[in-house]
């Protein structure tokens, strides 16, 4: 069954065309990486999926609705999300705050609520990050909870923007290896974006790679070449691979690892 | 000291101010908009000076200029309110223009200083009243907007995904900031509001790491530093803003001393369990009775409910 599907959309943001006649579709349970470039559309493309930004043309479907209504069931890990570093709010106050947080009136919890955050912040097995001020927690761990945040009103498709960004090596892989659990433990349809494949490797189904305003989807080996991504990327690509690993290079130049290191 | 009117209306002006301003601290501290509500004092300031000279009531000018700038910087945006240095010459031409305002009313002297410094034991019982509608306006006010506030001030992103209107949330706060700085002049004047407001919620966040105990917390600091800040005031002679601020100070010093110490001595933060296991009674067959150990029972029930994914234990 598809869980969501592009038909010749056409994204923009102030008049600049993001997006350009993009169409592929997405199966439930798949797990997708969504790769590209620093400014490839990735974070627009998961807006419009939410419904936040309109398609210029072209229909967006999302669990077989329009964008925007099927919002309770979609779970979501912006990208900025620098804000709440400092606060010395608990973890369990700080996933709490998003179960139905868009209410007006007091920020009281019924059973279920309170119930459905405890379960989230179970799934992530963030049960002692949960009891520990915020302030406190490193990058990974505040990841895995905005990650139970995400999964508040057990959703069906999850979208997760960046959260590899400013992780080391074996936090990325904890990550990973979770979201992978999630999705087929409880056959969450996943579609994740990154800077770099490598780590994705072996764990998504597909992968959905943006560039040049165009996309291309597909298994790894067939996305991750020289000819698909000499277009992606507009200029003459190699891809070179080393064991399980695969690099991205223009010329002598390793793309998405340089990307990897602006954001860092 | 109850027998004389004027103290009985300075406790009870300054309870209902003590609870407003604490409550709305709490948010004003956990947005990191300090100060920000700083300054709104100050240009609250130039109004009260302002209508003076105009020959209307300086409350009146003081409610009007601090409800303005406030939904000012809160349409002007996230950005504007932690440019410090814009906000900083906000705040000191404000004091300026309130100077020059005074410059032609000397005869006010008494007055200015009432305003800078706050005259809680001249409050007379309309005053009382005022003090009552507005703060039940301010702590209405907010408890309507707390839930959606919250979830703005830690995920803005999510909640705007989720169709929370983030200018619009802090237009409404900032005026509800505005409101209990003009109410907080009253009692403690435009000099020394960020004690009353900022002292008790800050304090209250060092002690406490959830959300209901740490709102609790602020408010009763803030009526122990308002009540007893008033009696000093009343054995020793000496005044009741100085009482009140020294108070403030204290009680921060204090919460800040105690969390650093615990810290250095447990690394944990332990004592918040309690909290945590108060706020799910409901599961009675699973829940504890609040014992501080890494992982409750109650944690590890949930987890085998929620939890598919048996084997692999993800340490971060
Ligand atoms: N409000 C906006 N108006 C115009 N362009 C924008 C706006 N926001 C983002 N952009 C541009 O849209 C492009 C896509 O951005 P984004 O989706 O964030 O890329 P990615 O997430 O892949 O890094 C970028 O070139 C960015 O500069
Ligand atoms: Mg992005």
């Amino acid at each position: 069954m598809e869980a969501l599907a592009f038909s010749d959309v056409t994204l923009e943001l102030g008049g600049r065309t993001i997006l350009s006649r993009v169409s592929f579709a997405i199966e439930t349970g798949e797990f997708v990486g969504l790769l590209g470039p620093n400014g490839a559309g990735k974070t627009t493309l998961l807006r419009a999926l939410l419904g936040l930004v309109p398609a210029r043309s072209g229909t967006i479907r999302v669990l077989s609705g329009a964008p925007a209504a099927a919002d309770a069931s979609i779970g979501y890990m912006p990208q900025t999300r620098s804000s709440a570093v400092g606060s010395r709010l608990s973890g369990w106050d700080f996933v709490a705050c998003a179960a139905n947080g868009q209410r007006f009136g007091l920020p009281i919890l019924d059973k279920a609520l309170r119930f459905d955050v405890d379960r989230a912040i179970a799934l992530v097995g963030g049960a002692d990050l949960a009891r520990r001020p915020l302030v406190e927690l490193s990058g990974g761990e505040r990841q895995r909870l905005l990650l139970a945040q995400a999964l508040l009103g057990k959703p069906r498709l999850l979208l997760l923007d960046e959260p590899l960004i400013s992780l080391d090596l074996n936090h990325q892989k904890s990550i990973v290896s979770l979201v992978s659990e999630l999705n087929r433990e409880l056959n969450l349809t996943v579609l994740f974006s990154a800077h770099e494949i490598n780590p994705l490797i072996g764990v998504i189904n597909r992968v959905l790679y943006l560039g040049n305003r165009q996309a291309a989807i597909g298994k790894v080996e067939q996305v991750i070449t020289s000819p698909v991504l000499s277009r992606l990327y507009g200029t003459e690509i190699d891809v070179v691979h080393v064991g399980a690993r695969v690099f991205v290079m223009a010329g002598a130049y390793e793309i998405e690892r340089d990307e990897h290191r602006h954001d860092v | 000291m109850f027998e004389y009117e004027f103290m009985v209306n300075a406790f009870e002006a300054a309870t209902i101010v003590a609870v407003a301003s604490s409550l709305v601290g709490y948010f004003l501290v956990l947005r990191g908009q300090t100060f920000a509500g700083h300054a709104l004092s100050h240009v609250g300031f130039a109004g009260a000076t302002g209508a003076v000279l105009a020959g209307i009531s300086p409350l009146f000018g003081l409610v009007l200029a601090t409800v303005l700038a406030g939904a000012g910087m809160g349409f002007l945006g996230e950005r504007f309110q932690h440019r410090d240095v814009a906000i900083g010459i906000v705040l000191a031409m404000s004091l300026g223009c309130g100077l020059l305002f005074l410059h032609f009313f000397t005869a006010y002297a008494t007055q200015a200083t009432a305003l800078l410094f706050g005259n809680v034991l001249g409050v007379e019982a309309p005053t009382v009243l005022a003090l009552l509608a507005l703060g039940s306006v301010i702590v209405g006010a907010l408890a309507t907007i707390s839930r959606p506030l919250l979830f703005a001030t830690l995920q803005p992103e999510l909640a705007e995904a989720k169709g929370v209107s983030l200018r619009r949330l802090s237009m409404i706060f900032l005026v509800i900031v505005a409101l209990a700085t003009a109410a907080s002049v009253q009692i403690v004047g435009i000099l020394l509001v960020f004690t009353l407001m900022v002292a008790p919620a800050a304090a209250a966040q060092r002690v406490t790491i959830r959300l209901w105990p740490g709102l609790l917390l602020s408010v009763v600091l803030a009526l122990v530093e308002a009540w007893l800040g008033l009696t000093l005031a009343f054995y020793t002679d000496w005044p009741t803003s100085f009482w009140i601020t020294a108070l403030g100070a204290a009680i921060y010093m204090v919460a800040l001393l105690g969390s650093r110490q615990k810290h250095a001595a447990s690394g944990m933060h332990e004592h918040d369990h309690h909290h945590h296991g108060e706020d799910h009674l409901m599961r009675g067959a699973v829940s504890g009775t609040g014992e501080v150990k890494r992982l409750s029972p109650r944690d590890e029930g949930i987890a085998a409910q929620a939890r598919p994914l048996s084997s692999s234990s993800h340490e971060l």
